[in-house]
């Protein structure tokens, strides 16, 4: 079997990839991630390797593009208060997305990776470690830490 | 700050966390797919390019690559089969692009209400090779309201024996209905058979009856 159509891979992880990129960038910087990293992998995937997992190949390039954004709107980018058209419709908040992103921002960059793309994009450990380096049992760890660290926020902040 | 007192499980467990981003927010999704589609279009990163139409032979697809349409399929052949073929066969780097498949698709509303006779359309041929596509490339001569038998084709061709081959380059026309493959009968004048079905081709042949 060779490669799917590339509509298939939108439909299939372009939502996951959209709450990826919510998660780690808010509402505004996701879509424009989103949108870069799915012209960046429509333009690589004939190369791809038919047999890889398509989920972890589109979270490594939504990473990179991630790490551009935050590069190109300094560390701490600020919600931007235009709203985009059409928000509302789809029944996110920014406030909801924004929420989450800004206690995501208090983990370690590792943390926060580790456990988005396992809980939130559903990879396994192996190609979280992938991802992230080192071992599936590190990233696993990672991953707990990160877990329990949000929900103390969440806690704090709504009990 | 209190922290919790009932531990998630090491793994799993944690997806409520996220429970606040929709899995699927259709709004953005849609908004998005269409930016995409643009500067996908714009960077010329789209192989193939496709859209269906509903016709009165059923919906139809419509594929097209930089050159011209590439294939026209019929629902019951499968559209994501046949789109699973083009990816193997031309570019994996197909998208959702109705935009480019405008004039085609107002050429075809035109020909099912009666007001046009004749495709004006560029081609890409790359599909059929061999005899077949010499088949192929003979049936535009076989006019609007008129039909050829599978062995006055195969005389055309060059191949008067080739009547069977004739009947297996029509069944798998790529461009059915632009290729006018309906045009073929049999030498009895029953229609015979037909990749979208023998009603679609008695529809069509009904429909350029004078």
């Amino acid at each position: 079997m060779g490669l799917r159509p590339f509509e298939d891979v939108i439909t299939t992880h372009g939502p996951t990839v959209l709450r990826v990129c919510r998660a780690m960038l808010g509402y505004h910087e996701a879509e424009d991630a989103w949108a870069e990293t799915f012209l960046a992998a429509l333009r690589a995937y004939p190369d791809l390797d038919p047999e890889a997992n398509v989920e972890a190949w589109l979270v490594t390039i939504a990473k990179h593009k991630a790490i551009d954004s935050h590069r190109a709107t300094g560390r701490n980018p600020q919600p931007v208060e235009a709203m985009p058209e059409g928000v509302g419709r789809g029944g996110t908040t920014i406030e909801d997305v924004d929420e989450l992103w800004s206690a995501l921002k208090s983990l370690s960059s590792k943390q926060r990776e580790a456990v988005v793309y396992h809980h939130l994009a559903g990879l396994p450990y192996a190609e979280v470690a992938s991802i992230l380096g080192g071992s599936e049992a590190a990233a696993r760890r990672t991953a707990a830490d990160g877990v329990k660290r949000l929900r103390a926020i969440y806690e704090g902040v709504t009990p | 700050m209190s922290t919790t007192q009932n531990e998630a499980p090491e793994d799993g467990g944690a997806a409520d966390l996220f429970a606040r981003l929709p899995v699927v927010d259709e709004a953005a999704h849609e908004r998005l797919h269409a930016q995409l589609t643009a500067r996908a279009e714009a960077g010329q990163l789209v192989d193939v390019a496709y859209r269906t139409i509903d016709t009165p032979v059923g919906q139809l697809l419509l594929a097209a690559t930089a050159e011209g349409l590439v294939r026209v399929a019929f629902a019951r052949q499968g559209h994501d089969a046949v789109l699973a073929a083009l990816a193997e066969k031309i570019s994996p780097r197909i998208l959702s692009t109705p935009g480019r498949l405008d004039t085609v698709a107002q050429e075809m509303d035109e020909y099912f209400a009666g007001a046009r006779t004749r495709f004006d359309l560029p081609l890409d041929h790359r599909l059929a090779t061999g005899f077949r596509r010499q088949v192929l490339g003979r049936l535009p001569d076989i006019g609007y309201g008129a039909t050829a038998s599978y062995a006055a084709v195969a005389r055309l061709a060059g191949n008067p024996k080739a009547v069977r081959a004739v009947g297996t380059a029509c069944a798998t026309n790529p461009l059915p209905i632009v290729v006018p493959c309906h045009r073929v009968v049999r030498s009895d004048g029953t229609p015979g058979g037909y990749a979208g079905g023998q009603a679609a081709k008695r529809i069509l042949l009904a429909l350029e009856s004078p």
